[in-house]
């Protein structure tokens, strides 16, 4: 399994952020709703993530999982209904969030160290912040492309710096949609397998849109499936970290959801 | 027949030397190659002109046109008229190009200030700036403020269009996700919208720079009293064909020389940009 992953993706260094055990932010979605142009893509939607909580959205095209996200992150406002985290109203969501998007979204006139610097947002003037995009770099095992134009990298490698980019402010809460969609089947088993290492060793909040039922089983602790914009199962993943594939319990949930996608 | 094949493998290998010379001498071949026509043309001419099929009168042969940029240089004729052209093409296009890229910007922008001065712009753009000679002779004289006026004018469009579609055209991906990562207006504008413009922005420069000479010929033939069209202009009256077609050539050294300047900026600029990278860079 191993032979054709790339050490450098895995091999979280042991690079320590200043504050290694900020805890994840927990988010409580009520009567949640948003429409476009009078079609109702989300209504009377509840949520509660727990603090930490890797919970992974899943539906078919069009259900509103990107909406749903993009209420989450602070990148949209809702019609009616309420986003809190950390049971408190009014927390400025834009400070606590951060999104990796489908595309890498990187500036391409920005060298792969200067691209990650954007993540620091504002602080970015704060002394010290070329040695903090510097190990989130290294933590993703890109340092040896600080210095490159982000076009000359592959598609994953440029994730993974969209990925160091999102994690070098340290979040609170990752908000991730479809961001390995448009990777080959192995560059996605190595960053899920990256991914799920940040996840575990920040403790971060972290919410996945994806339509691979698979993905969501293999990173999640909780896989809810949206329907007619609204939730419309809900199931826990209890199987230990990390999963392999091919497991017998993971096989039979990913059976039941799909069979419920379809049948819907 | 083994002797025979050998003697052909051989002689392959012979042939292929001889069709690929060592690196260096391939690579200087290469850097020739765009110079090996206008070389021949020269010849030609010059050739034509020696042997009398060409009169001197119609067309002055190379060597001398050469001799009479000597003989002007001398006199410190050809250079004072160049240096005043040059100061005319650079002020148009200093002049027009800061106002089209400010309104470019501004119109990119402000939604508000496009629809103020969009749809003027884009009816006096209709109008040929050189249709404007008889009138800019009545308001400014054959001053230096009417060569000013119409080169400012050519310069204007190409720069003001292709800032506001740069502007337009940056990935609103991009704006999305620095706008989530807490950029302000400030850093948005200098690191992603004037970047991502950029490549367009180039491209109305080098546009600029064209009508910049070609507005910058047509003035000084029609109306100057100093410049390198003025100066073909009073060789024409004493047919001096030799002056005429010098002039003709200085124009497109000066021209040929913006562009690479233009083309060096841009490849300073815009070396992030994979159009300008070396597929090697790896």
């Amino acid at each position: 399994m191993s032979a054709f992953v790339d050490p450098r993706a895995c091999v979280v260094t042991g690079v320590e952020f200043d504050n290694p055990s900020r805890p994840g932010a927990s988010i409580t979605v009520r009567h949640l709703a948003r429409g476009f142009g009078g079609k109702q893509v989300l209504h009377g939607l509840d949520l509660d993530v727990t603090a930490g909580q890797f919970l992974a959205v899943v539906g078919r095209s069009g259900c509103g999982k990107s909406t749903l996200l993009r209420l989450l992150a602070g990148l949209d406002r809702p019609d009616h209904g309420s986003i809190a985290f950390d049971e408190g109203e009014g927390t400025e969501q834009k400070r606590i969030a951060r999104v990796m998007y489908q595309e890498p979204r990187l500036l391409p006139w920005a060298t792969v160290l200067a691209n990650v610097e954007v993540g620091l947002g504002p602080n970015r003037d704060a002394t010290g912040w070329r040695s903090r995009a510097f190990e989130a770099l290294s933590a993703v095992g890109l340092a040896d492309r600080a210095g490159e134009w982000p076009a000359v990298l592959s598609g994953g490698q440029k994730q993974r710096v969209a990925l160091a980019r999102a994690l070098v402010s340290r979040p609170r809460f990752l908000a991730l949609d479809e961001p390995l969609g448009a990777l080959d089947a192995l560059t996605r088993i190595e960053m899920q397998q990256l991914l799920e290492k940040v996840w575990r060793r920040e403790g971060f909040t972290a919410v996945l849109v994806t339509h691979d039922v698979a993905e969501a089983l293999t990173l999640a602790d909780r896989v809810v499936v949206l329907q007619g914009g609204a939730i419309a199962q809900d199931f826990q993943v209890n199987s230990p970290r990390p999963r392999r594939r091919g497991d017998r319990d993971l096989a039979h949930l990913e059976e039941q959801i799909l069979s419920h996608l379809l049948s819907s | 027949m083994t002797d025979f094949v050998t003697t052909i493998g051989a002689e392959r290998a012979l042939r292929q030397q001889a069709v690929r010379p060592p690196p260096d001498l391939s690579k200087i071949f290469h850097d020739i190659t765009p110079w090996l026509v206008p070389l021949l043309l020269l010849a030609v001419w010059q050739a034509a002109c020696t042997f009398g099929a060409l009169s001197e009168a119609i067309l002055p042969s190379p060597a001398s046109v050469l001799e009479a940029g000597w003989r002007l240089t001398l006199s410190g004729e050809l250079p004072r008229n160049v240096e005043i052209s040059f100061l005319r093409a650079i002020a148009g296009l200093a002049v027009g190009g800061g106002i089209g890229f400010s309104l470019g910007l501004a119109n990119g922008l402000s939604s508000l200030c496009e629809r103020l001065t969009d749809s003027t712009l884009q009816m006096i753009r209709n109008v040929p700036h050189l249709a404007m000679i008889p009138l800019v002779i009545l308001w400014f004289g054959i001053d230096e403020g009417a060569k000013l006026f119409l080169v400012a004018l050519g310069a204007f469009f190409p720069i003001y269009i292709n800032t506001l579609h740069g502007v337009r055209t940056v990935d609103p991906h991009l704006i999305e996700m620095a706008e989530s990562y807490g950029m302000g207006p400030g850093a948005l504008f200098w690191r992603v919208i004037l970047p991502g413009a950029l490549p367009s922005i180039f491209v109305g420069l080098r546009y600029a720079l064209g009508i910049m000479w070609l507005t910058l010929i047509v003035a000084e033939t029609i109306a100057a009293q100093s410049g390198i069209g003025y100066m073909a202009m009073q060789a024409r009256e004493f047919m001096e064909t030799d002056v005429v077609v010098l002039s003709i050539l200085v124009y497109a050294l000066l021209g040929k020389l913006a562009d690479v300047i233009a083309r060096a900026l841009e490849r300073a600029s815009l070396s992030w940009h994979p159009a300008f990278q070396n597929k090697s860079g790896r």
